[in-house]
């Protein structure tokens, strides 16, 4: 960051043991919309931190707030300890990695991952080399000539890596950055992100609507529901501890039922399923059976009111055996330590 | 793939085509060139004495004095007031968006004889005199739809997100203008400009309605025809305004080639004429 900034390398440094990123009480609306509400947020040094949650719960106005494209109306934003909530972001030590990949179409790979050094005024020679090691860190060495649009989505996606994590920030934002890739390849970028983070040492911001995303890379994780923040934890805690019933619909299924005036939530894959031998647990009838090749997805209507979904994972049955299920009586159990207790909706 | 007489038939019809756009200006071309002044075929001898006369007759000269600096004008109101109106209409949403839109749009539709007589009663009715200002207003009025036409279909194409990255690399507004927004908007201004500059140097219908004594160069042309005046000098003033013209449209298609951008801006390009 070049040394007129406020917020020099220095400075975040000395901040050392403050959290990476800091949000305090922030608030953005559009007009009557509320995007995001009273946030509390911190995030640690060299994290993988997911902001997860469906469109429209805040989590890319989060992000932007992060970045300084949006200014809150209330609240502070603090970098490493120093609140850059007035600052642009043009001066802030982080960079994005945006949804659409926002390439500049009219420059070579290239000079997309010079830009941000060229701006900082580093020479011609030494950008040239530092551009070089990073676009092979994202493995796409051969393409450094090409515009963007020659390039395939994936490579973009990368090139965009590359633009950002070439100026080194102590922060890394990204938007939603695998949406636009197909399945297989947003698999492999997976595990390629959370490598490169642990590499780099990194903070990692990340935006997503996918569940299985942030359960996949992240060190801890935030869920989002109406510009709130429902639950912050690992993804372990988040999945098996889901704390309210948006959080335990949204990561994963939502198993929720009411026994005794308590709501109780468990995950489909820790219920046992066996005929109906008039022995102990829920009985129930087989509603609805969906074969997904690796697992079989059961409905259970329970006599005693709700419903639950079993995964079964299809160790010797056919798809055949499983579809034969359908509309039989089942007893359902489950080991009482994979139930929680979760609290009224919101 | 296409079978031999189906690939011959095509290329017989694509032959005709061309030939049927370029064969007259081919025989203007050739006209300029007669060295007799009754226009028949083949012509007698060769001569470039009509380019002499075109050259030396005054009226000539001050017609496309004229016509350039209307063209100029038109083309410099038509890239200010073009570019605005598309940043406003791409990056904005206000009350009365789609009808502004509208409104900018219409002129072009609309005949140019329309325009011109509601250009004339509106000057006759406000007392302004024909002049060169007249002519560059009523030329701005489909000027500036092409530039807005350009510029809006480069600004619906770029993502709204580069500003923001040139902004999150550390770029502050100005290298952001000088790297980002110059580079990906200077070829649709470039390419709408010429093809402005180009409507307006041949405008024949607004023109005569909204000029004054002076004529502009078609006007100029116009008159000799319509009086079967002077026809060798016309062909000689054709001849030089096709290879003119060749110059900027040449220049235009290169641009567009270099810049892989633009592809599509050339299909935009085409799709406003």
């Amino acid at each position: 960051m070049a040394t007129q900034a406020p917020v020099s390398r220095a400075q975040q440094k000395l901040a050392a043991t403050s959290p990476a990123v800091r949000l305090i009480g922030i608030r953005r609306t559009y007009g009557d919309v509320v995007a995001i509400d009273r946030l509390d947020l911190d995030i640690a040094e060299s994290e993988f931190f997911t902001l997860l949650g469906p469109s429209g719960s805040g989590k890319t106005t989060t992000l932007r707030v992060i970045a300084g494209f949006e200014q809150p109306d209330e609240g502070h934003v603090e970098l490493g300890g120093v609140d850059v909530t007035r600052v642009p972001p043009f001066e802030r030590d982080v960079n994005t990695v945006f949804q659409d990949y926002a390439l500049f179409p009219h420059m070579s790979v290239q000079d997309n991952v010079e830009y941000g050094l060229r701006v900082k005024g580093m020479s011609r020679r030494e950008r040239r080399v530092k551009a070089q090691e990073v676009l092979e860190r994202v493995r796409l060495p051969q393409v450094a000539s090409r515009k963007p649009l020659q390039l395939s989505g994936g490579q973009r996606q990368r090139v965009a890596l590359a633009r950002a994590i070439v100026n080194s920030p102590s922060v890394l934002l990204l938007d939603e950055p695998l949406g636009a890739l197909d399945l297989k390849l947003r698999q492999e970028m997976q595990v390629f992100l959370k490598a490169l983070q642990r590499d780099l040492g990194i903070t990692f911001v990340y935006v997503t609507h996918d569940q299985e995303e942030a359960l996949t890379m992240s060190d801890r994780m935030a869920v989002f529901n109406e510009g709130q923040i429902e639950q912050i934890g690992s993804p372990a805690e988040v999945y098996e501890h889901p704390q309210t019933e948006f959080v335990a619909g949204f990561v994963g299924v939502s198993n929720v039922i009411e026994r005794d005036g308590r709501r109780i939530t468990v995950r489909p894959e820790k219920i046992h399923m066996r005929a109906d031998d008039g022995g102990s647990g829920e009985p129930g009838v087989v509603r609805e059976v969906v074969y997904v090749g690796m697992v079989t997805r059961y409905v259970v209507d329970l006599d005693s009111g709700g419903e639950l979904v079993v995964i079964r994972q299809n160790l010797e049955t056919s798809s055949q055996q499983a579809l034969e299920d359908r509309d039989k009586r089942v007893r359902l159990d489950w080991k009482p330590e994979h139930t929680y207790e979760i609290g009224k909706e919101g | 793939m296409e079978r031999r007489g189906t690939r011959w038939a095509l290329g017989g019809w694509t032959t005709l085509v061309v030939l049927f756009l370029w064969a007259p200006l081919a025989l203007i071309m050739v006209y300029a060139f007669n060295k007799s002044n009754v226009q028949s075929w083949p012509i007698p001898g060769f001569t470039t004495h009509w380019f002499h006369v075109a050259w030396q007759a005054s009226e000539v000269r001050s017609a496309v004095w004229l016509s350039v600096q209307a063209a100029l004008l038109a083309t410099s109101i038509a890239i200010v007031l073009g570019s605005a109106a598309a940043f406003a209409i791409a990056r904005f949403r206000f009350f009365g968006r789609e009808a502004v839109s509208f409104l900018l749009l219409l002129p072009i539709a609309l005949p140019g004889i329309v325009t011109g007589m509601a250009l004339n009663s509106f000057f006759t009715f406000s007392h302004i005199v024909p002049s060169l200002t007249t002519i560059v207003i009523g030329h701005s009025t489909f000027c500036v739809v092409i530039v807005y036409n350009n510029v809006l279909a480069r600004l619906r194409r770029s993502s709204p997100s580069l500003l923001e990255a040139s902004a999150d690399l550390g770029a502050d507004g100005w290298h952001t203008f000088r790297f980002v927004i110059w580079p990906v908007l200077s070829t649709a201004l470039v390419a709408g400009g010429l093809l402005a500059f180009a409507l307006s140097f041949d405008e024949v219908v607004v023109t005569f309605f909204t000029a004054g004594a002076q004529n502009t160069l078609p006007l100029l042309i116009f008159g000799y025809i319509r009086l079967g005046q002077q026809l060798p000098v016309v062909n000689a003033i054709a001849f030089a305004m096709i290879v003119l013209t060749v110059i900027p449209v040449a220049l235009a298609q290169r641009l567009m080639r270099d810049t892989g951008v633009l592809r599509r801006g050339a299909s935009a390009l085409a799709a406003t004429k």
